[in-house]
């Protein structure tokens, strides 16, 4: 079992284009679920939305990839007004189905054989990387540069760059929102909606704003994940959601910071377990485990810490008890 | 007891209209339901036993054909290549007639000892159709779809992509050829629905029952549904009893699965006052947990129970219908029947529906909540787990995520109905079974459950508290 070349796997995840989607999407939800109480369980449709929208502008409309990403950023607007009008104003639980369910629609969509041409049905899309790769300021280097395990192709850190701006502006980005007057109705909404409207707030307008805020950043999650990988249906699963949920939750729902370190914590204990449970399997330190067992262990620890979490830490670990005590 | 019950109580602000709902008609429902004896029974109306007529047996149509690489006898030394493998059940249809036309003009072939065909093609990147000649067949099979959708199987578009290379699989299995009328495909589809939409009933009952009386939106009520099918699987096959054994074996392991699902997790729980939210999410984490926990046993394949593939039954036309195919909808019918006679006319039944109407009430008139609700998570798990086994038929196969994907239609056939009624969750399956099956006339099957989920959106746009909801529930 060799100890470094696994913790150097884990390291190396951190700052993976994965990792980065993941943070974006994370504080997306927050924006939805943290702040604004919004019950949004159709995550992986929002990523899914902002990936195909961009990866279909630049494959069959063949534009520069900056405008391909603002039609990413279009369709989740889209997407998210869809979702919104005939659910935020019924209870917390339909928009979690409606969303769910539309998430779903948006997978079959894009896996479907009818619009094979387009959306490259199963296999996904790809090849759509060029003019992203072109427009890349760094000096020409070859081979992987960095430090340890953060060593990467100049292509890869061009994503890395892009995807880590993008999270600092949106942090700050949410942050002064959420201490603007906006930011405080949005909070009063999740608190108390009725209360809200008794100060003749639209709650419905307000919460759609939020819906439309959140996914917009979900999908820039979406589009920096295609950016540095290739686009495939079987990603944008409703498992997806989940996972992005157990981050948030992790790192603090109701927090700035709290999306972040619940997504890059989220994977780098994915990644640690595994690359650890397997090599246990082969030392035989789990002997009633098969290689491929041990992969579906993962999981099973996922689900387990999603319960464990929403029960005893439901604030997570930034959060503050008093700020969010899933109202409703 | 009132108190750990807190969290049922709904608040009754109706948005936009800031309507109260008064509390003595809640309560006058409440007396209303433990008064009542009347009988009527929705599933009776349906009277299945005359449209027990028939089926397609082009569902189990085997999926025959792989993708070959191209036999030797390749005719001419033009680069490109389609190709394909004729077989029905495994063994090769030798000397099938095969054309192919696009860019090159027509091209003919023939399949060899194999079953193997192939044609040598000048250009890529274009689009060929290629055609079975299926009066080259042996008598009484086809190619066949399972979708419906497409008219004429036998015929298809490729397109010969970069790599140079496609491969043309044709699904050959007992079927009637091409020539299906539309009007029995109509038959086909609705009998089919009818069957999907009794077998989701079951599962969607009991996802009904559980939201009604505690208020959880249960997402591991599809790990039920698997389960049943796995507990069937155990006893069916690994065991291996008869499989009339086996089932009830299963429901039963199902049922103490639902109790154990209540008792060790969902009771303390509510004994903590976790919110509806928070126990929407442990769910969903529950859900995770028992998927891959179940992957482990079985992998990530798919097995079959005994029998899933038997003889079909010809009526009229080109419908057909397998024994699997009544015994399911009998049992389902069956079933539903008597549970409508259980919820409607026991004293558990009423307390049952007593509970879901309004459980501090019920509380407060000497009702065992709590007995009320470990006795739902049991049905609830019986249902759910024999769902699970027909949809084992239906699918056909045992899959560690085949309840899941399922999921989703199940609580649109809840929320279509009315969430936390029962006959709304009946109402509702068969809507979407309908639905799903009779769609996939027009649209592509990989898009047919598209088609109920898009149902489900518009419906909260017009009738949110679904067809036999009440309005209180959606505010």
């Amino acid at each position: 079992m060799d100890i470094l070349q696994i913790l150097s796997n884990t390291a190396a995840q951190i700052l993976s284009p994965t990792t980065i989607g993941f943070v974006l999407a994370a504080i997306g939800l927050a924006v939805h679920f943290g702040f604004t109480g919004l019950l949004n369980m159709g995550v992986a449709g929002f990523m899914a939305v902002g990936a195909y929208g961009f990866a279909i502008s630049i494959l069959t409309f063949g534009l520069p990839w900056w405008v391909a990403a603002f039609i990413g950023i279009l369709a989740a607007v889209v997407f998210a007004l869809i979702l919104g009008i005939p659910t935020l104003r019924l209870r917390g639980d339909y928009l979690a189905v409606v969303t769910i369910a539309a998430a779903e629609v948006v997978r079959l969509l894009f896996l479907t054989t009818a619009f094979r041409p387009v959306t490259g049905s199963a296999d996904g899309l790809s090849g759509f990387h060029t003019d992203f790769r072109a427009s890349n300021p760094l000096p020409q280097f070859s081979g992987n540069v960095g430090f340890g395990p953060w060593s990467y192709s100049r292509d890869q850190w061009w994503v890395i760059i892009v995807g880590v701006i993008l999270v600092v502006i949106v942090l700050l980005f949410v942050w002064a929102l959420m201490r603007s007057p906006w930011g405080r109705v949005i909070k009063g909404i999740r608190e108390d909606e009725d209360a809200v409207r008794a100060l003749g707030k639209n709650v419905f307008s307000f919460k759609m704003q939020a819906l439309v805020v959140g996914g917009v950043i979900i999908a820039l999650g979406g589009i920096v994940t295609a950016m540095g990988t290739n686009v495939n249906p079987n990603v944008y699963v409703t498992s997806q959601t989940f996972y992005i949920w157990t981050a948030l939750l992790l790192g603090g729902a109701a927090t700035i910071f709290g999306p972040v370190l619940g997504a890059v914590l989220f994977w780098v204990v994915r990644a640690l377990l595994s690359n650890l449970l397997p090599a246990l399997v082969n030392i035989g330190a789990l002997p009633f485990l098969s290689g491929e067992q041990s992969q579906m262990l993962v999981f099973v620890l996922i689900g387990l810490a999603l319960m464990l979490l929403v029960i005893f830490r439901p604030q997570g670990i930034l959060g503050n008890r008093k700020e969010l005590t899933f109202v409703k | 007891m009132l108190t750990s019950y807190r969290y049922r109580t709904f608040r009754s602000t109706a948005i936009g209209s800031a309507k109260v709902i008064p509390r003595k008609q809640t309560a006058g429902t409440v007396l209303r339901m433990l008064n009542q004896h009347s009988t009527p029974v929705p599933a009776r109306r349906r009277r299945l036993g005359t449209a027990l007529i028939a089926i397609a047996g082009v569902l189990f149509a085997l999926w025959a054909t792989i993708s070959a690489p191209p036999p030797a006898h390749a005719a001419d030394g033009d680069p490109y290549r389609v190709s394909g493998n004729v077989q029905l059940d495994g063994a090769p249809l030798p000397g099938i007639a095969i054309t192919v036309d696009g860019p090159g003009g027509v091209q003919s072939a023939e399949t060899d000892a194999d079953g193997k065909w192939s044609v040598a093609v000048p250009e890529r990147n274009a689009d060929y159709v290629v055609t079975l000649d299926e009066s080259t067949l042996p008598e009484g099979i086809a190619v066949v779809d399972d979708t419906g959708a497409d008219e004429t199987p036998n015929v298809r578009e490729v397109h010969v992509g970069p790599g140079g290379r496609v491969s043309v699989n044709f699904f050959i299995g007992a079927g009637e050829r091409h020539t299906t009328s539309f009007f029995d495909q109509l038959v086909e589809r609705i009998i089919n629905g009818l069957n999907f939409g009794l077998m989701l009933a079951l599962a969607s009952i009991g996802l009904s029952l559980v939201y009604g009386t505690t208020g959880i939106s249960n997402f591991a009520h599809a790990e039920m549904v698997t389960f049943g099918a796995l507990m069937a699987y155990l006893f069916a096959v690994v065991i291996p009893w008869p499989i009339w054994v086996a089932i009830p074996i299963a429901v039963a392991a199902s049922a103490v699965f639902g109790y154990l699902l209540d008792a060790g997790l969902w009771r303390p729980l509510r004994r903590k006052g976790l919110g509806l939210v928070q126990l929407m999410i442990v769910s969903i984490g529950l859900s995770l947990v028992l998927r891959y926990i179940f992957q482990m046993f079985i992998g990530g394949g798919t097995v079959q129970l005994p029998g899933s593939v038997p003889e079909s039954l010809e009526l009229f036309g080109s419908v057909r219908l397998t024994i699997v195919d009544i015994a399911s909808m009998a049992t389902s019918i069956v079933v539903i029947v008597a549970f409508a006679i259980w919820l409607q006319r026991s004293r558990i039944g009423k307390a049952t529906r007593a509970v879901s109407d309004n459980a501090s009430l019920a509380a407060a008139s000497g009702i065992d909540v709590d007995r009320v609700v470990r006795i739902v998570w049991i049905v609830a798990g019986a249902l759910a787990g024999l769902g699970g086994v027909l949809w084992a038929y239906f699918r056909p196969g045992i899959k560690w995520d085949m309840g899941t994907s399922i999921l989703l239609l199940i609580f649109a056939a809840v929320i279509l109905g009315g969430l936390g009624t029962a006959y709304g969750a009946l109402v509702g399956s068969l809507i979407v079974g309908l639905l799903v099956e009779v769609s996939s006339l027009w649209i592509p099957a990989d898009l047919k459950y598209v088609a109920a989920l898009v149902i489900l959106i518009l419906i909260l746009l017009f009738r949110p508290q679904g067809i036999l909801g009440r309005r209180e529930r959606i505010g």
